[in-house]
């Protein structure tokens, strides 16, 4: 009973008019029901807004709950709390590229289909999703809704023994992701070059992942991570349950295209050279080459994975006390699909008074119609059943969250 | 499914796969052997497809805290939706929602039930290959103490006076959160014939207050029979 999508396409004279992207995801009100719960739940509740990046939804809610209260994480907990989240990326860029998006451009409808021509390709894939999901699993707990997450760090951290464990199983998942990256290279990418603006947190020591001192853009300045919501604005449209951001008005991409283009500079030699192979440049504004930047940041995550295994020292104890006070608080983390902004207003009793979300979803929204309407008004030429196949890659070079609907999308072509 | 990355070829070398939109465009029309089915029942078109989806199947599962009690968004039912549609939405009266979020078995039949949030992904592969197999699949009724005993864990909340549902919670994860020294919070729903009054006092003097022991019961499997009274 999940989600579903639909393009419905006005066309007059030849002319694209309109292209309304619906998407008929039932509301589920997490926002009002997290309100009268205690603060240290919403990392639990949150997480199950999505099961392919649960970490994400922990990390921004953790970061907006400690930032309320007034307490800083940093440390070993904040280097395990990276290192979970380069899971995370290990795992759902594993995902994406392999199980949902390449089958796209290789002209197969799924990966099992995928598999009994390349079958050695799809287990690459596999053991590079696996080695992912063995960091959630002994860091997290979970690979789906990890239960080692709390508000001030974990509930227990594992030991150097066990680490040095997982570090082996990640030194050839290294080589499966650079083995990806030049895989993916050497696909056939239509031409297509998006003007919107970019958003992506940034951290001035390191690429951003799990926390950021602020929120870059491609046309502006920096800002601060509690004016998030002076900039980017969520409206209603009448054709879809999910709400559509603006950045300053203005239509906005945050994800790979966005962290690639404001932070490359922040990438490992061997992340930039892969790049360089992959002739990516300085800036990189086709969102069909999102799964050649989601590869180099799995190469990324990989390494810093094992950097971060090999410094670890197990933090004692697993977290730090967050005691509730009256506040709001804001959090940010990119998850895999882009920027996840959250907000909480906490009351001395422990309680939380409001929440926002903001998920990557939601801000991309306005840019991807804005891209099926480029696509639809290109190849009018075709039928409809082949342009509803470029319009669900199209999607896809974005989100499986939506492609949870996009594998069926339904489309309606009217031409006056 | 797709995080059974041991299993999938060898799954799909046994199985067709004939309608799975996330992971496939190929879409293969009714009848069906085996239906999986994740979500709970939000909207009136939900309802009506449901109906439609059994008559489609022969066996008919229900996965996940969502599709066998509602999941967290079942929260509604206790509140005003439209209060909270009110609060998430600029335009509540472009929602188009009803009023609860129930479970698929509250629609129509169901022949299993996996539970959690997430389901645990060894009792998919049970049921899957129970079904190849012709045979009953093998899930546990028992409670989530069950599981951390056969573990050798160190019981949290005696040993530590940490908060536990590990008494009243059906198995099926294998005692994860005490594992990391965490206490359950019951992301499998009751077990059968749980005994909540008995627990109560016990979380009690574990130090939970009279809110946090309503919330605790009022999360993933709130709709669901068994703790809610």
């Amino acid at each position: 009973m999940e989600g579903e999508g639909a393009l419905h396409v006005t066309v007059r004279d030849g002319v694209v008019e309109r292209a309304d992207l619906q998407i008929y995801e039932p509301p589920r009100f997490f926002e009002a029901l997290l309100r009268g719960r205690g603060y240290t739940e919403p990392p639990d509740i949150t997480a199950r807004i999505c099961g392919i990046c649960p970490v994400a939804y922990q990390t921004s809610a953790c970061n907006a709950i400690e930032d309320a209260c007034g307490i800083q994480v940093g440390g070993a907990i904040r280097e395990l709390r990276r290192l979970l989240y380069c899971g995370e990326w290990i795992s759902s860029h594993a995902l994406h590229i392999y199980l949902l998006h390449a089958p796209d451009f290789l002209g197969y409808p799924d990966v099992i289909a995928l598999a009994t021509d390349h079958r050695d390709i799809v287990e690459r894939g596999l053991l590079l999703k696996k080695a992912g999901n063995a960091i959630l699993e002994l860091v997290g707990g979970r690979a789906i809704h990890p239960i080692n997450v709390r508000v001030g760090g974990f509930y227990s951290a594992p030991g150097r023994a066990r680490l040095d464990r997982l570090a082996e199983q990640l030194r050839p998942a290294l080589d499966a992701a650079i083995a990806t990256v030049h895989w993916v290279a050497g696909f056939d990418f239509p031409d297509l070059e998006l003007e919107h603006e970019l958003l992506a947190v940034h951290d001035p020591a390191r690429y951003a992942i799990e926390s950021g001192t602020s929120v870059r853009r491609s046309a502006g300045p920096n800002f601060a991570v509690d004016a998030f919501s002076n900039h980017v604005v969520e409206e209603h449209v009448p054709h879809s349950t999910a709400l559509h951001a603006g950045l300053d008005g203005g239509r906005y991409l945050t994800g790979p295209l966005a962290r690639y283009t404001l932070n490359h500079e922040q990438l490992s030699p061997l992340a930039s050279g892969l790049a360089a192979d992959a002739e990516l440049g300085e800036m990189c504004r086709n969102p069909f080459l999102s799964i050649v930047v989601r590869a180099i940041e799995t190469v990324y995550a990989v390494e810093e994975a094992l950097r971060l295994i090999e410094e670890y020292q197990p933090p004692e104890p697993s977290y730090v006390a967050v005691p509730a006070r009256d506040g709001v608080g804001h959090g940010v983390s990119e998850a895999p699909r882009g920027l996840l902004y959250h907000r909480y207003g906490i009351g001395s009793d422990g309680l939380v008074r409001s929440a926002t979300i903001v998920p990557p979803t939601a801000q991309n929204q306005a840019a991807i119609e804005d891209d099926l309407r480029r696509i639809v008004s290109a190849n009018l030429h075709l039928d409809d059943e082949a342009l509803a196949g470029l319009c669900e890659r199209t999607i896809r070079n974005y989100d499986p969250c939506i492609s949870c609907s996009t594998h069926f999308l339904d489309l309606t072509v009217e031409r006056r | 499914m797709l995080d059974c990355e041991d299993e999938l070829l060898a799954l799909a070398g046994r199985v067709r796969i004939a309608h799975f939109l996330e992971a496939s465009s190929a879409v293969q029309p009714g009848p069906y052997d085996v239906t999986l089915v994740e979500g709970s029942i939000t909207t009136a078109a939900d309802a009506e497809r449901i109906r439609r989806i059994r008559a489609e199947s022969r066996v008919l599962v229900a996965i996940g805290a969502c599709a066998t009690a509602g999941g967290i968004q079942a929260l509604r039912n206790f509140g005003d939706v439209a209060e909270f549609a009110s609060v998430v939405y600029a335009r509540p009266d472009y929602i188009e929602t009803l009023a609860t979020s129930t479970a698929v078995a509250d629609h129509v039949a169901i022949d299993f039930e996996l539970r959690g949030c997430p389901i645990d992904r060894r009792q998919l592969l049970e049921v899957l290959t129970a079904f190849l197999a012709g045979r009953k699949p093998d899930l546990p009724d028992t409670s989530v103490c069950t599981e951390c005993k056969r573990r050798g864990l160190t019981c949290v909340m005696v040993a530590e006076g940490t908060p536990c549902l590990g008494p009243v919670t059906q198995a099926g994860c294998g005692a994860l959160c005490p594992a990391y020294r965490r206490g359950c919070f019951g992301c499998f729903g009751p077990m059968a014939k749980p005994n909540v009054a008995a627990l109560i006092p016990r979380l009690r003097e574990a130090g939970m207050s009279e809110g946090e022991v309503d919330r605790v019961f009022l999360t993933f499997n709130a709709a669901t029979k068994g703790w809610s009274s």
